[in-house]
């Protein structure tokens, strides 16, 4: 598959880390579908399956990510998601994907702290999807 | 109901079994306490068959006779204070000197009950010790909840803090790689946003001083007679500039000039904030309202305003710290989501009310009522 068939959901409530993750991820050559809230990224979901999708952890809500990780893997199984989050380890609210319980309930494949270098977000999308 | 359980080392079977069935058939009760305790008794008759008991039952409560046959009441004292268990000790002792006594609260014994005791004497030092361990275990409950909600504060903060460094760093390093071309033209949103995410980051930072400083005991000697309407005209002075951009009027109507005893900087942060508030979330085009009236005894503030309202549900959380509504007409409008916490900690603070009344896209109401005089200043 080449980049430019492939699609990805990217939902973030703050507008400045969204517009930028779009434009590097069209700068790498993907398609996007930005929306800003949960609310949205569930309507778009319903109507449409993205290869990949991106959600932030704290929207509407502060486990809004992790809700569309569950409502997405349950419509769509094998479309790759990766969770994004500005919480950081040092306050506590930490987790991974390191422990099997972990994995277990958050049904994301990767977990990211913001501040992720294009090349890098490149990368794990390109690994995500086999690329 | 609760259990305590006691432990009794004695070498005299009689009052082993005496406290067994005095305590057993007794209860403590208070009118602060959530529940009545109970007691379940173990006996030892040796201070080695009482450590035993110790390490597996983890008594609450332990009276110990100082005279035993193999190691002494107070080596049983050392023993727990080296281990630091969570545990009351009462002495029992008919040779109470002067020189046990005092090793005895040295390492921690907090009763004497002489022997031979009554059943009241007996029920009226464990009612004593119930009493103080209740205390030390709610103190400690508190102490462990309050370090568990700052915690919670800074989590959030830290996270507040953050996303606009991150939104920072995205946009100077989207134009170090020169990703949106070679002018400086070609970045003139980034730039923008950068500037707006630094406004927001000052404005959070202003807040959380003024969090702070509410946090922080009220201070005697800057309560003075504040008239309310004088600090009113001034907060709408203030955002004039705010409402004349977003094109609001605001109009200041003082039925009655409220006079309180307050701090002044406590009531400017009170109408600074809900003034900015009736401007910000407003329609352009829009009327915000600050009406001041007065009863005897206390001050009335009604902040209105024309805006974009806020639904039933949302009004839930309002005052919480950090909370934003987040929606389609909030998504350009930035804050901290600090300013209403600390309108509602100022109220508070001066035993007041605050209530909120709103209509999705007709207008939110705040009313503020305020005691006059303050009795008792906490």
């Amino acid at each position: 598959m080449k980049k430019s068939d492939i699609t990805i959901l990217v939902a973030d409530d703050d507008p400045d880390y969204l517009f930028q993750t779009v434009f590097n991820l069209e700068k790498a050559g993907y398609k996007t579908v930005a929306v800003e809230s949960q609310a949205e990224a569930e309507s778009v979901i319903a109507k449409f399956k993205p290869n990949l999708a991106i959600f932030d952890l704290m929207m509407e809500s502060d486990d809004s990510g992790f809700i569309l990780c569950y409502k997405i893997k349950r419509k769509y199984p094998d479309v790759p998601v990766i969770l994004a989050t500005a919480v950081s380890h040092e306050t506590g609210l930490s987790f991974s994907l390191d422990s099997e319980q972990e994995k277990s309930w958050i049904r994301a494949d990767r977990y990211l702290e913001k501040g992720i270098r294009p090349e890098q977000l490149d990368q794990e999308v390109m690994k995500l999807l086999k690329l | 109901m609760a259990v305590l359980k006691v432990l009794v080392i004695d070498d005299e079977p009689g009052i082993r079994s005496g406290v067994s069935r005095i305590l057993n058939n007794f209860h403590v009760t208070y009118p602060f306490m959530d529940e009545d305790y109970t007691f379940e008794v173990t006996e030892a008759g040796t201070g080695e068959e009482g450590i035993e008991i110790l390490e597996r039952e983890l008594p609450d409560i332990l009276l110990l006779d100082n005279k035993l046959p193999g190691i002494q009441g107070v080596d049983v004292l050392e023993y727990i204070r080296k281990r630091n268990y969570d545990i009351v000790v009462a002495m029992i002792t008919s040779y109470a000197s002067l020189d046990v006594a005092i090793r005895a609260t040295r390492d921690g014994a907090i009763d004497f009950i002489p022997k031979p005791f009554t059943p009241q004497e007996l029920k009226s030092s464990i009612e004593n010790i119930t009493k103080q361990q209740y205390l030390k275990r709610i103190t400690h409950k508190m102490k462990q909840e309050g370090k568990k909600i700052r915690y919670q504060f800074l989590s959030v903060l830290s996270h507040e803090l953050k996303a606009p460094l991150n939104a920072l760093e995205g946009y100077l390093r989207m134009m170090q790689g020169k990703q949106a071309g070679e002018l400086i033209d070609d970045y003139a949103t980034p730039i923008e946003r950068s500037l707006q995410r630094i406004q927001g980051m000052r404005n959070l930072i202003m807040d959380l001083l003024d969090f702070t400083k509410i946090r922080l005991e009220r201070k005697e000697e800057k309560i003075e007679e504040v008239k309310l309407a004088e600090i009113a005209s001034a907060s709408i002075v203030t955002a004039q500039p705010y409402a004349i951009q977003m094109d609001v009027t605001i109009n200041l109507d003082v039925r009655s000039d409220a006079v309180i005893s307050a701090d002044p900087g406590d009531m400017e942060i009170v109408f600074n904030n809900l003034i900015s508030n009736a401007v910000k979330y407003n329609k352009v085009g829009g009327k915000a309202e600050i009406t001041i009236d007065s009863s005897e005894s206390e001050a009335i503030l009604i902040i209105s305003d024309t805006g974009i309202g806020i639904a039933k549900n949302d009004t839930e959380n309002l005052f919480a710290e950090f909370v934003r509504i987040k929606n389609e007409k909030t998504r350009n409008i930035s804050g901290s989501g600090l300013g209403l916490s600390i309108v509602k900690k100022v109220v508070e603070l001066y035993h007041g009310t605050i209530k909120v009344d709103s209509t999705p896209d007709v207008g939110t109401v705040f009313t503020i009522r305020l005691p006059k005089k303050q009795i008792a200043i906490t």
